[in-house]
Parts: structure tokens; sequence; C-alpha cells
């Protein structure tokens, strides 16, 4: 088999038939109630949210979900969170603190939404406000980057005790194609910039910002769904485990260091 | 007619200080307010703030007039001016162009931290400067930002944070992106110590400065008409496919939507930043 190019990546985690967020919610878990809204202005549907169990265990999930078909990608905003959606995050993470599930998180966005309501509404401190408070929640934290990774609107729900990724998930400080017309003023320049961005799984492991990869099978992850969730299952089981014997200031404080040394 | 001898006179004046003007321009004593169009000599400007003395525009300030603006004379003492720029992608020309930079702005990063007094007060001090590379955010400017906070919360003195960037700085990738989490996380500290932190925006605050330390300030001051947001216009633009109205995005439309506490003409900036210190000793 030819070698995968990092352009070619980029491509499987953007096809439309690739599992999103809710696929893995429901392929993960059990029990799942979505539960809606920030309180304040309105409901995101380019992220989702709810209780669910692992394993018997309650847990909060959160995730930034695009549509599999044309129609439900435009009324989920193609992945692209609102304020309102990265402050619904918040608010389910804050809960689960409360009441001491871990949570996890799927990451999967082109970054956060441009737009003139977006702006308006503080998308700059929407997301400020959740690298802020989710450095010091005291529950587990397993963030799970599954297409696509894109700048701060990624990052918006990534700051956790694991970052794990998807073989063919990009995670990355700006699509390729706006790094290319920003370095190399040229968006056709897209594929050169996908490798030389270094976003791929096993570059991010290289710079040591996640913690491990997920293996797909050939042709990505939605040609054998049940292979992926089985490996992340077992990941998130160990994880779990492993955090669960943690107090809660040794939890915020390896966070704290985590972050601190990995750049 | 006399009168029109004198408008006579008086035209060829004008037209005389405008040449002149024009003439000093090129050996650069003069500059042009892009905002009023107003034709000032340089030295004037500096000596009002770099304000424009007709319009009140707010020129943009390197880290160092800006230091000079704020922290009271000699007190100033660098933190982390040894933490270099890095180049983890290895990325094609970076390292020459970071070379030439510093070269060109006599500085090493986008910002410089340090401790120091704002009319006698003691705090930490960090200043963004966007005559390197826009401003942006790589490994050396978030770990500077970092150590700047640490510090804070070790000394135990108020953080004051002037922010100007352009966002996360492409050439470094990923880890640029991570020093928002890292910049954002260290304030935590600050804020379980119970210390002041206050964020200045200046023109432009955008990406991924304004989505992490930039928006955490307990109190939040911008400059006046300073562009502060997380997409910048064009993009927004491209995105919408309109025009963007007058003033979007400005520190009074901010001020409007609620997201800054106040806006602070540049004369005023030095002891708005020492009472609101005083006021939380
Ligand atoms: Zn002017």
């Amino acid at each position: 088999m030819a070698k995968i190019t990092a352009w070619d990546r980029v491509m499987l985690a953007r096809k439309m038939d690739r599992p999103k967020a809710l696929d893995y919610i429901q392929g993960l878990f059990d029990d799942f109630i979505e539960l809606h809204g920030d309180r304040n202005f309105g409901d995101d549907k380019a992220i989702v949210g709810g209780i669910a169990t692992f394993e018997g265990i309650p847990v909060t999930v959160i995730g930034e979900q695009k549509g599999k078909k044309a129609k439900e990608n435009m009324e989920r905003n193609f992945g692209m969170p609102n304020p309102e959606g990265y402050r619904k995050a918040l608010r389910l993470m804050k809960q689960a603190e409360k009441f001491h599930r871990p949570i996890i998180t799927f990451i999967d966005t082109p970054g956060a939404y441009p737009g003139m309501g977006a702006e308006e509404r503080g998308q700059g401190e929407a997301i400020a406000r959740n690298l802020f408070e989710m450095s010091k929640l005291e529950v587990p934290i397993i963030c799970i980057v599954i297409g696509e990774g894109s700048s701060g609107g990624a990052l918006a729900i990534a700051v956790g005790d694991r970052i794990v990724m998807l073989e063919n998930a990009v995670y990355s400080i700006l699509s390729p194609e706006g790094f290319a017309s920003i370095l190399y003023k040229d968006s056709s320049k897209a594929k050169e910039a996908a490798g030389d961005m270094k976003a791929t799984a096993k570059d991010l492991k290289d710079f040591g910002i996640i913690d491990k990869i997920i293996k797909e099978p050939e042709g990505g992850a939605q040609e054998d769904l049940e292979m992926v969730i089985k490996e992340l299952k077992a990941y998130i089981k160990k994880s779990l485990k492993e955090l669960s014997t943690l107090s809660k200031k040794e939890l915020v404080e390896n966070r704290y260091e985590k972050f601190r040394t990995m750049c | 007619m006399v009168i029109d001898k004198v408008k006579k006179v008086n035209e060829k004046e004008e037209k005389r200080v405008k040449n002149e003007k024009a003439s000093d321009m090129m050996i650069g004593k003069w500059v042009k307010c892009d905002n009023c169009k107003e034709i000032l000599y340089k030295d004037d400007l500096h000596k009002n703030l770099s304000v424009c003395p007709n319009c009140g525009k707010h020129f943009r300030l390197s880290s160092r007039r800006r230091i000079k603006q704020i922290a009271d004379e000699g007190t100033f003492k660098e933190i982390g001016g040894d933490i270099v720029t890095k180049d983890p992608l290895n990325f094609k020309g970076y390292m020459k162009k970071v070379e030439m930079l510093k070269e060109k702005t006599k500085i090493e990063e986008a910002v410089k931290c340090g401790t120091c007094e704002i009319e006698g007060e003691k705090a930490v001090l960090a200043v963004m400067d966007g005559n390197f590379l826009m401003g942006s955010m790589g490994s050396a400017v978030g770990e500077r930002i970092t150590l700047a906070i640490e510090t804070a919360v070790k000394k135990k003195l108020p953080l004051v944070i002037f922010c100007v960037s352009g966002g996360a700085r492409m050439q470094e990738g990923m880890i640029s992106l991570m020093q928002m989490a890292k910049t954002s996380s260290a304030l935590t500290k600050l804020d379980k110590a119970g210390q002041l932190y206050i964020s200045v925006l200046t023109d432009p605050t955008t990406g991924g400065v304004t989505a992490s330390f930039a928006s955490l300030g307990d109190i939040i001051l911008a400059e006046p008409h300073a562009l502060i947001g997380f997409a910048g216009p064009r993009v927004i633009e491209q995105t919408i496919n309109q025009k963007l109205p007058e003033g979007f995005q400005r520190s009074e439309f901010l001020l409007e939507h609620g997201f800054i506490d106040k806006i602070v003409e540049r004369k005023d900036m030095k002891s708005t930043i020492a009472k609101l210190i005083r006021l939380h000793k």
C-alpha cells in the first residue's frame, strides 16, 4: 500500500461518512441522555452533550458534532460552534464536577465559527473561559480527537488529563487551507501545508502533545467502527482507572504540569 | 483686491509648508495620521504618547515605548528575557525571518515581561509588541507570559498584560496553539491566590490571544478604537459574504456588548492602572 500522506489523512478526517461524535457516544456508552442549551442564549447544535454510563459508571460526554448528510451538516453548522456551544459544554462540565462524573470529549471541528453573531457574543471569551475552567476541574477529563481538530475551536474542549487521537485524525493550529493562505499566500498549497504543519497523530505524539494513537482500519474508521470503539473503550477504561487513584489535588496539579511542560 | 492678495499669500505659504512637510516626511521626520490625514511631526506625536493631537487616534506602540509610559522610570526589571524563539516545525525561512526581525526591531520576541513599579505600586508587567511577527504567540511568547504569571503568584504581585497580537504563531504550529492552554491554565493559579490581573487590549488583539489570557482579566481595559476579536474581519467577511458594519469589533463595540470593563485613553492609562491596583491592596 502506498504511504498515506498528511493530506490523505486530512481528506479521511473530513469524509462525510466518517463516524461523528454521536456515533462514538452511541458505541462507547449506554443510557445516553442529551442535554441542551447554555442557559444564556440558545442551544448550539454544533456541540452535543449529556450524561451516559461507561461500563456502569455515570459520565458526562461532550462532542463537536458534524452532520453525516448535507442537510444535517448544515443544521450542525458543519461542526463549527458558536460561543453558546462552548458555554453549553462548560455548563455540562461544571455539572459533571458537581456530581463527580468523569468527562469524555470528542473533538471534530473545522474551527470555531467566524460569524458576526459569534463575535458579538464573545467567541474569544467563550474559548478562553473553557481553557481556564477545564484546567481546574476536579474530575478526570479524557479528550479524543476523532476527525478534524482545528484551532482554538478544537482546543476549547480539549484541555484534559489524557489526549487521544484516532490514527487518521488531524489536530492543527488552523486548516491547511488557512495555513497555506497565510504563510504561502496561496490557499491552493493546502496539500503541501498539511505536511509542513506537522499535525498528524504521529507528529503530535512525537511532540508529546497527545498520549495515545488509536489505530484505524485501512480506509478509515468508517470501515470498521466496532474495531475503533473496542480500542477506545479499552483505553478509556484503563485511563479512568489510573486517574481514579489520584486525589483531586493531584489530578489538577498533574494536568497543570502536563500543559506546562508539553510546550 | 487686498483680500485676494492676502489669500494668495496664504495659499503660497501653505503650499510652502506643505512642500516642506512632504520633503521632511521623506527623511522620516513627519508621519501622516492615517485617520485624519494630518501631517504630524514625529517628535510632537511621541511627546503626545503617540496619540494624534488632531483626532485622538492612538498609534500602535512598541513594547519599549509602552513600558516607558507605564512603568516608573528605572523600575522595570526584565523576566524571561533569555527565553528565545524555537522552531519546532523546522519551518522553512522561519528562523531567518526571526533573526532579521531581531536586527530590525532590536527586540528578541513579541513580548517583554518584567517586574516594575506603577506610580510606586509594585507589579508584574507584560507588554506585547506588534512589530515582531504581528505580536503572534509562539512558544517563547507563551513561556514568557507564563513565567510572568508565575512570578506574580510567587511574589504576590498584581499582573498587568498589554495585549497586541495577530493570534497564535502559525510557524510553530500546534506548539503555538498549546500556549493558549498553558497561559490560561497558569492564570488559574493567580486567580486561586486571589491576586489581581488587569488585561489591557490594544490595537489589534485577535485570534489565540483573545481566546486565552487577553479575555481572562479580572478587569479588562481597552484603548479607544482598538480592533478586538477572535476571527479577523477579513475571515468573517469571506465567511458571511458581506461587508462588516463600521466599528464592528472595535473597543466601543466590545464595551457595548459587555466584553470589556472600560475604554481608557492612553494619557489616563497609567493612573487608571495604579488606581485599580491600590483599590485591590
Ligand atoms: Zn489624526
